[in-house]
């Protein structure tokens, strides 16, 4: 009791000298100024361009943008967008877990290189994945007479897109999962170890429900940075209209075609859609805590 | 986005109840890194390295690749010097101070990793394009244009790479000490000189951080930039762009050229934050 009130009188004696460096307005002053900036900086930077793509989708009313949506090779290519997106995050959930797991309970040599190299896809232009990807697989590609030979077409083709957004994608899961698993007490498994659990019951029981919410964060990451693919997919997808064609490959066609309505409408309901994602996993988590 | 990525050195010696293989996981684990990420980075080093480094740096310094490059690095250097001094302004007034709207803020920050940049770069058309109202304005009434200009890249860049500072610098601010302040100010410190000497220099990290995982990734970005800027040869096209369009017209030795350097640029950002992080980790405990 004492020391609480020793330290509250201290802190008002501290507070009391603060107030002299910088008389009260023009405190407030500088703290307006600061705010007035920064409030205006995200206005003009990040607002204005979002308010701008929904005002130049519905420039023709709401019925024309959305007709110009509901068109076959639109549906196909956004149809495509979906479940690519829908195979790269299975993947990376599996595997994502296992690297991660690796990372953080296992010691080897060249651990903290491949722990700097996953990061890599974050900054390797997208173009450079997909030219990547082609060096293997195109046609004078390393592995093209296997492939031939095997009669896979991965280059323009679904595979290679897939592969080109796994690439992109690697580190979201992985980073979402490493500091969640760092943070649990294996006491817990080795309790339930003594308890008699076996390896996989364990971790189904135990380890899995800890990673649940790290999972699903990741799982909205990598999900939203899949649909928004553009690079990769466009150099080693070739984006053929009705087959490797995807919704940016769409959008880009669209506005190099001068269809406006069609590109700027299909972007909206891109970015709200990765938006809604993101957000929602957002207020999923903040609402749980 | 989890910006923390740096992961802790061991230090419980702690072998998981697991009766599965370790090899066997470790040996998953690895190969699935080897196959998606370090056979293709490999490869490209291979294919530009093939005609000796002698033709890597004749090709790199082709006139128009030479200046795609010099291109991207100058609006990525204008883009990281704007977003470290606002980045770092947004994470002060996010922590320090409580006003209206703070909530709704601290959300938008975030906003643009959620957006596909090829949308990005949609949006920025409308808004600059010179058929559209502002663009068409500011051309007439200041000559000055956005769209297919370095400004547009800029702008595109500084979009995209907004949150990388802000919640690099965030959590650091967050926990600093605020005795010190008082301490400062009861010494007789001004604002300027407290800002100065006692907030910024445990900031300097996490800034610096931000700023290279900013750089780092505007090296590399596409999808926005050939929106806003197209591909003007001399102009508006980086080396994104440029490497595409060699792709496209089948000059293999150009594209893995410029490709090297722009992955050799990343990667020694990318390390050299890793550095900066582990370092800074260390000094904390």
């Amino acid at each position: 009791m004492s020391i609480t009130s020793s330290s509250r009188a201290k802190t008002i004696q501290a507070q009391g000298f603060f107030s002299t460096w910088m008389d009260g307005n023009k405190r407030k002053l500088g703290k307006w100024t600061l705010i007035t900036l920064v409030v205006s900086y995200v206005a003009f930077l990040i607002l204005t361009p979002i308010i701008a793509l929904a005002v130049g989708a519905f420039e023709r009313g709401i019925g024309a943008s959305l007709s110009s949506l509901n068109e076959p090779g639109v549906l196909r290519a956004f149809w495509n967008t979906l479940w690519i997106s829908l195979i790269v995050v299975i993947i990376h959930t599996i595997f994502g877990t296992v690297v991660a797991w690796v990372f953080v309970r296992h010691r080897f040599p060249g651990r903290n290189l491949i722990n700097g190299l996953v990061d890599m896809p974050f900054a390797v232009s997208p173009v450079v994945v997909g030219y990547m990807l082609l060096l293997l697989f195109g046609r004078n590609g390393m592995l093209a007479p296997m492939l031939e030979a095997l009669g896979i077409r991965v280059a323009f083709a679904m595979p290679g897109i897939v592969m080109a957004t796994l690439f992109v994608t690697l580190p979201f899961m992985i980073r979402e999962l490493i500091p969640v698993l760092e943070a649990f007490d294996t006491r817990q498994e080795q309790a339930a170890a003594t308890l008699g659990a076996g390896s996989w019951q364990t971790f189904w029981r135990v380890t899995f429900p800890a990673l649940r919410w790290g999972m699903i964060y990741g799982v909205t990451l990598t999900f939203a940075r899949a649909l928004g693919e553009f690079g990769a997919v466009l150099v080693i997808g070739g984006g053929v209209q009705g087959h490797t064609e995807t919704a940016t490959l769409f959008i880009y066609r669209a506005l190099d075609e001068r269809q406006y309505i069609g590109a700027y409408s299909a972007a909206l309901a891109l970015g709200l859609f990765s938006l809604v994602l993101v957000l929602g996993s957002d207020w999923l988590r903040r609402r749980r805590r | 986005m989890n910006l923390q990525t740096s992961i802790t050195p061991a230090t419980n010696k702690y072998n998981p109840p697991f009766a599965w293989d370790t090899w066997g996981v470790r040996f998953v684990a690895l190969s699935y890194l080897m196959l998606l990420l370090i056979i293709p980075l490999l490869v490209i080093l291979q294919d530009g390295l093939k005609e000796g480094p002698i033709e890597l740096w004749r090709q790199v310094t082709l006139p128009m690749a030479w200046h795609a490059l010099r291109l991207t690095l100058w609006t990525a250097a204008v883009m990281t010097v704007l977003n470290t001094v606002m980045g770092t302004l947004t994470a002060f007034v996010l922590v320090r101070y409580s006003f209206p709207g703070k909530t709704i803020l601290n959300g938008i920050i975030d906003l643009p990793l959620a957006i596909p940049t090829l949308v990005t770069g949609v949006m920025l058309v409308i808004l600059f394009g010179p058929q559209e109202t502002l663009g068409a304005w500011l051309k007439e009434q200041f000559d000055f244009s956005v769209i297919f200009a370095p400004t547009g890249i800029i702008l595109a860049l500084l979009f995209i790479t907004f949150p990388f500072v802000v919640r690099s610098v965030q959590p650091v601010l967050m926990e600093l000490d605020r005795t010190q302040e008082h301490a400062a100010a009861t010494l007789g410190a001004g604002g300027w000189t407290i800002f100065r000497r006692i907030i910024l220099p445990p900031l300097t990290l996490p800034v610096i951080t931000g700023a290279l995982l900013s750089f780092a990734r505007a090296i590399g970005e596409f999808g926005s930039i050939v929106i806003v800027a197209g591909n003007i040869p001399f102009v508006s096209q980086t080396a994104a762009v440029y490497v595409f369009g060699e792709v496209e017209s089948e000059n293999r030795l150009g594209a893995s050229a410029v490709s090297i350097v722009m992955v050799a640029i990343a990667f020694s950002m990318l390390m050299f934050a890793d550095y900066l992080r582990r370092r800074s980790k260390k000094g904390n405990s």
